[in-house]
């Protein structure tokens, strides 16, 4: 067993010079000679004098003509958003909220966008196709393969992201993130974590590869780690369409109409916390297993609040982060539609490569209330999550015998029994199969560019293992359970 | 401006001195670094506004938000202004540049050892005093800087006034207060940057004096003994005083040589440094 051994720079002064005489070690060994001669307080006093000196020259420059309101607002806000009951209940709040208007707000142009792009414009391309005697092959590769793959990611991914992404970086912006990790460091330091966990597990929720980079803020290594294994657990923006469209259709999909958003909203919610609470249990079991060690204070800044600049931060938010990750899953979603269209036309005796892959991974699908389709989905989805539901679209129309591809999609977001529920349930999906769905998105390994990232922060072989099969085992474990207790309840 | 503008009488008239004069010759040039030259490095405390600085120089849009951390590595980007191309690196934020955090560390390196050309030290209006403790870090190992008094808006609205001329005789840097947020001191500084990367202000960064002579005595001879062995150190005195506190990074460069590649060439960014004592575990 590995436990945490402090590094050079936490043991203070002892430092280790290689006995070969160079000029370099001559350098070093006079500074050695030089620092007993110039007593204990060196650093002390070499800090206190910059100390005293910025107080002087900052005293000089700065007047305050009124002591009065300083700061005020900002300490009254901060007193509600970080007090001990209305800390956790307002975050909450504030994210329902964000959750509920990109859900109920997506609606409407994703049922536009898959109405021009699966039933108008894959229509038109098969006819133009036909009308060219393009071969058969080549159209089902381009048009029923990487279109319409591509065509399932922008209208699935594109409204809720527009909407997203903007309401969080107003959020950033405004000064609240802060205030998030301020009220989150004691539950991550009883779990043996760094408080500032709590900002790249912000950063996770828009991407994981940026939140492992952001763990550089983190100062020990040990900690650091345990910030790089949990950041799977916040669910980035490639999950995001995933949990809001699968909650949108079976956990909405059971209340009246008028509450089937705000149900939605919260279903995605629960899933985000509970995201949050594995961070907390994985941390709390890394820091008492592989990864001991004690916790490193620090001091963590509240700014001031200020008011966001809403055009600026819509601007850059739809241009930079919202493109940028459509684009990104556009580029993953055109081979990975080839990929599926050639797994369900190349037969090997009559029956398809995907069918094959689909009926063997089924038992073990069915054993942990998912199916085939789905962990066949998850495997083509590695470089990206932001594929897997149309993988799981294109391969449930192959399994069912469904046929007209372009009608079975129907809108997206419809609330009672759409086209695309329709195509689910006679795919066998239950209830089940969409919890568990939600909970495997949400525990599984992280993306490719994810471990990459790990690996290149980390520079370890073994932590990137890790930090990848562990989420995927606790995966299956949870799923597990769930379809256990479920089947036991339910009969 | 400020009072350290040392303007030399060539400069033709008062109009070219003027920030207005330059304002429009301001082409940000995004990513294109090609034939820069002039390096300018942005250092200061977490949170002051040094992305949203470097967004509105190079026209490109790094992370910016309001909160302490967004910038773990280094961004550069390219303007030019008047006629000169300058390349321009924006650094995590940073207390102290005696780093613990390796978003800290590349700080460091870089204005250690990157040799800017300029170093542009944002500071914030409303907490000048913790600021002022990096300026003077920053101050003691070069000669070339200008501060960006930032969020002077918000100063303001808190009833604070910050004398930019007294600050600037103090620090011997010239400062230009700023809203980078709504752009308003952009053209000042970049005439700021301009004069002093051109030698027309002259520097006369404040240094803080209060070291024994027993301290003083043992600089001299640690000076010394590391210019004889690297002759091109930039700022032996600094490193002198960080072999001194026993600062293991310091020591590492020097005992393995890298201290020359580092002033020789650009800073080397090694993450997984970080972990391998783990590893090693």
């Amino acid at each position: 067993m590995t436990t945490y051994t402090p590094n050079m720079n936490e043991m203070g002064s002892g430092t280790a010079v290689p006995p070969s005489p160079t000029p370099q070690t001559d350098i070093l060994r006079t500074a050695e000679t030089l620092r007993w001669q110039i007593g204990q307080n060196f650093h002390e006093q070499l800090m206190e004098d910059i100390y005293t000196e910025a107080a002087r020259i900052a005293d000089r420059a700065v007047t305050r003509p009124n002591e009065k309101p300083r700061f005020d607002l900002d300490r009254t806000i901060d007193r509600i958003v970080t007090s001990r009951i209305w800390g956790f209940p307002l975050m909450v709040l504030l994210f329902t909220v964000v959750f509920w208007l990109t859900i109920s707000g997506a609606n409407i142009p994703s049922g536009w966008l898959s109405a021009l792009l699966l039933d108008t414009v894959h229509p038109l391309l098969k006819a133009g196709a036909a009308a060219i005697h393009m071969p058969w092959w080549l159209s089902g590769l381009l048009i029923d393969g990487m279109y319409l793959a591509t065509a399932w990611v922008v209208s699935v991914m594109l409204p809720p992201m527009a909407i997203f992404f903007p309401l969080f970086t107003l959020l950033e912006d405004f000064g609240y993130l802060p205030r998030v990790a301020f009220n989150l460091d004691n539950v991550f330091r009883k779990s043996g974590a760094h408080g500032k966990q709590a900002l790249s597990m912000m950063m996770g929720f828009g991407c994981n590869a940026a939140g492992v980079v952001a763990t550089r803020v983190i100062d020990s290594p040990r900690e650091r780690l345990i910030a790089i294994i949990t950041n799977n657990f916040a669910l980035c923006n490639g999950r995001w369409p995933t949990q809001i469209l699968i909650a949108t259709l079976f956990i909405g999909g059971l209340v009246p109409a008028y509450l089937a958003g705000l149900v939605s909203a919260l279903a995605v919610v629960s899933i985000a916390v509970l995201g949050v609470l594995l961070s907390f249990a994985l941390s709390w079991g890394l820091s008492r297993s592989i990864l001991k060690g004690e916790v490193s204070t620090f001091s963590l800044e509240l700014p001031p609040y200020r008011p966001p600049r809403v055009w600026q931060t819509i601007y850059t938010s739809v241009i930079d982060r919202t493109l940028i990750v459509l684009w990104r899953a556009v580029t993953f979603a055109l081979p990975a539609g080839a990929i599926i269209w050639l797994m369900a036309n190349v037969t090997i005796g009559g029956t398809s490569i995907a069918e094959y892959l689909i009926n063997f991974l089924n038992p073990l699908g069915l054993l942990i209330g998912l199916n085939g389709v789905i962990l066949v989905a998850y495997i083509v989805a590695i470089p990206a999550n932001e594929i897997v539901i149309p993988t799981i679209l294109m391969l449930t129309v192959l399994v069912t015998g469904i046929t007209g591809v372009g009608a079975g999609a129907g809108v997206m977001f419809d609330m009672n029994g759409s086209a695309m529920k329709g195509l689910l349930d006679t795919g066998g999906w239950t209830l089940l199969t969409a919890v568990n769905l939600m909970l495997f998105s949400l525990i599984h390994n992280p993306c490719s560019t994810t471990i990459y990232t790990i690996y290149k922060e980390t520079g370890s072989k073994k932590w990137t293992l890790i930090a990848s099969l562990l989420p995927v085992a606790m995966g299956f474990i949870v799923t597990f359970l769930v379809a256990q207790v479920w089947r036991l309840v339910t009969g | 401006m400020t009072t350290s503008n040392k303007i030399n009488s060539h400069t033709a008239s008062e109009c070219a001195t003027c920030p207005a004069h330059h304002a429009g010759n301001l082409l940000k040039l995004g990513v294109d670094m090609s034939d820069f030259d002039y390096v300018v490095a942005l250092a200061g405390n977490p949170n002051v506004g040094k992305s949203t600085v470097f967004n509105a120089l190079t026209g490109l849009r790094q992370h910016t938000g309001n909160w302490p951390g967004k910038t773990v590595a280094r961004a550069e980007g390219g303007f030019s202004y008047g006629d000169g191309r300058y390349k321009i690196v924006d650094l995590p934020g940073t207390y102290s540049l005696l780093s613990t955090s390796k978003d800290e560390e590349v700080a460091r390196d870089f204005i250690l050892f990157g040799q800017p050309d300029v170093t542009i030290i944002v500071v914030d209006a409303t907490r000048l005093e913790r600021n002022l403790n990096l300026v003077l870090q920053v101050l003691e190992i070069t000669d070339r800087a200008v501060i960006a008094l930032n969020l002077i808006d918000e100063a303001k609205r808190h009833g604070l006034e910050v004398d930019e001329r007294r600050l600037a005789r103090d620090l011997g840097v010239p400062v230009v207060p700023m809203a980078a947020r709504q752009g308003e001191g952009i053209a000042e500084l970049l005439q700021a940057v301009h004069e002093v990367t051109t030698g027309q202000t002259v520097c006369k960064p404040h240094r803080v004096k209060s070291e024994s002579t027993a301290v003083r005595h043992a600089l001299d001879k640690l000076v010394q003994q590391l210019l004889a062995q690297f002759p091109s150190l930039p700022n032996a005195r600094w490193v002198a005083l960080r072999l001194l506190d026993g600062d293991q990074r310091i020591v590492e460069a020097v005992c393995s040589g890298e201290i020359d590649d580092l002033i020789s060439q650009e800073p080397v960014q090694r993450p997984e440094d970080l972990l391998i004592t783990l590893e090693a575990a």
